[in-house]
């Protein structure tokens, strides 16, 4: 193959690479979404236990996986920025703080929507909930220290290493279910065990899961190109790609 | 002549912090002053039956040792940031992490040993009972070492920030929850009877995790802020 994909890690060359896969990455996304949403919402069965609010979890599960995996992938940006000096890693761990912390508050959101008709409550102080809650506020601590920062080298840097500190929490997230007795109940799919519900429900999850990371490929490239625009506005390149094309006036 | 080792240069850290803190005590002195007024004030807020206060006693008192070592951590690298002594830490031969534990060591000696000491004081004006007030003291001898290693994390990482103070307690504060919630948790079992060697042990491991990783994450901090 005579890709050279190193050439992609300067923001020149990746600025109309990311232009040209948004459209593609948007398509497909939508299309998930649409289908897995078809699929959870009308065509799978209603649960004999809880009726049909248990179809939120269609858009929650998908969520908060979303949150933990986006902060292991900024927290693994933000490290290659640090052990390789990549200017374009920090912007893409900039990138991803946004889209991270908007799942985790979406599945915070969704698991209070679902669990005040099944539990009873809103909010229970349990260690899933707890973990989850305080993997919001490590995003925002990511991005409040990037905004505190005046000096760009420094704040992606500081950020970066408060990043990585916090991954600790996404496993204690991940665990939380089986090292403590929780009211969030256990996993239901697993890598190893497969799963413990229908099909048509596991294939409406996944469907999910996968237009939920689509999108989220879509918003962090889009993002990441306007990081792009606001940091590198100074050089020659940069100014011929942001400006529009001039429209020929007849 | 010999040249000093690792230990010289961690023992000399720790002797000039101390030394420099005993040469200004109202200042060391003034987050313990911070937690018996905080501890005093919810009897206040809450009301002062007897029963509520037990089961309140050992969250409140948690939070407020907490809060406590949250106020002093602006003290463990400013005055060296600002009059170039962090910037010889870090350009002499003795590696960084090393020097970073001593300043920790420091940082809980004069934070965290008095509100070890004065727990069990406090845990009495909760009516906390004889053996939850040893767990108290207990728990915190455990815990305060990890929340100086943490939060000299966040001091390092906001250094010459503006408004550094409100941001190192937003970024500190959330990575404090495990212990605050195994430290509470110990003495809440204990007084209810289940005993207090999980949670314990469970501060233990947390303790020694940080002292692992945590000098190195303020190390790569304070060669952050002073490149």
């Amino acid at each position: 193959m005579g890709i050279n994909w190193l050439k992609y890690s300067a923001p020149q060359a990746f600025y109309p690479l990311a232009g040209k896969l948004i459209p593609w990455f948007s398509i497909v996304a939508a299309l998930a979404i649409a289908v897995g949403l078809y699929i959870g919402l009308l065509v799978a069965p209603t649960d004999f236990q809880q009726g049909e609010s248990y179809r939120i979890i269609f858009v929650h599960v998908p969520a908060a996986w979303m949150s933990m995996f986006l902060y292991v992938v900024m927290a693994l940006w933000a490290g290659f920025g640090m052990g390789l000096n990549a200017r374009l890693s920090f912007m893409m761990a900039q990138a991803i703080a946004p889209t991270g912390a908007m799942f985790t508050f979406l599945a915070l959101l969704t698991g209070a929507m679902w669990g005040k008709p099944t539990w009873g409550a809103w909010w229970v102080w349990d260690a899933r909930l707890t973990s989850e809650l305080i993997l919001l506020f490590q995003y925002a601590g990511v991005m409040l220290l990037r905004t505190s920062i005046d000096d760009l080298r420094r704040a992606d840097r500081a950020s970066g290493v408060f990043a990585l500190v916090g991954v600790v929490n996404v496993p204690i997230i991940y665990f939380s279910v089986k090292w403590w007795n929780t009211l969030h109940q256990g996993a239901s799919v697993s890598m190893t065990g497969g799963s413990k519900m229908a099909a048509t429900m596991l294939t409406a999850m996944l469907l999910m899961t996968f237009g939920f990371w689509m999108y989220s490929m879509a918003v962090i490239l889009s993002r990441s190109r306007c990081v792009i625009l606001e940091r590198e506005q100074l050089l020659s390149w940069n100014k011929s790609a942001s400006t529009p094309e001039p429209v020929e006036v007849r | 002549m010999t040249r000093p080792g690792m230990w010289d240069a961690l023992c000399g850290v720790v002797r000039r912090d101390l030394l420099l803190a005993m040469r200004r005590r109202s200042d060391a002195a003034m987050p313990v002053f911070f937690l018996v007024i905080v501890a005093s004030l919810f009897p206040l807020g809450v009301g002062p039956e007897p029963a509520v206060l037990r089961t309140i006693g050992p969250g409140v008192l948690w939070v407020a040792a907490l809060l406590a070592c949250l106020l002093s951590l602006g003290r463990v690298f400013t005055a060296d940031y600002l009059d170039g002594v962090l910037e010889q830490m870090v350009l002499i031969a003795q590696p960084l992490p090393v020097l970073v534990v001593g300043k920790v060591f420091a940082h809980w000696v004069i934070a965290g040993v008095p509100v070890v000491l004065l727990s069990p004081l406090l845990g009495m004006q909760f009516g906390l009972d004889g053996e939850a007030v040893a767990v108290l003291a207990l728990s915190l001898l455990l815990g305060t070492p990890t929340l100086s290693m943490i939060g000299t994390i966040g001091a390092a990482l906001v250094l010459g920030v503006r408004g550094s103070g409100l941001l190192v307690a937003l970024l500190v504060l959330p990575l404090y929850v495990p212990v605050l919630i195994f430290g509470a948790g110990a003495v809440a079992s204990s007084l209810a009877g289940v005993g207090a060697e999980a949670n314990l042990s469970l501060l233990g491991a947390c303790l020694v995790l940080s002292l692992f990783f945590a000098p190195w994450a303020t190390a790569a901090a304070l060669r952050i802020a002073l490149e």
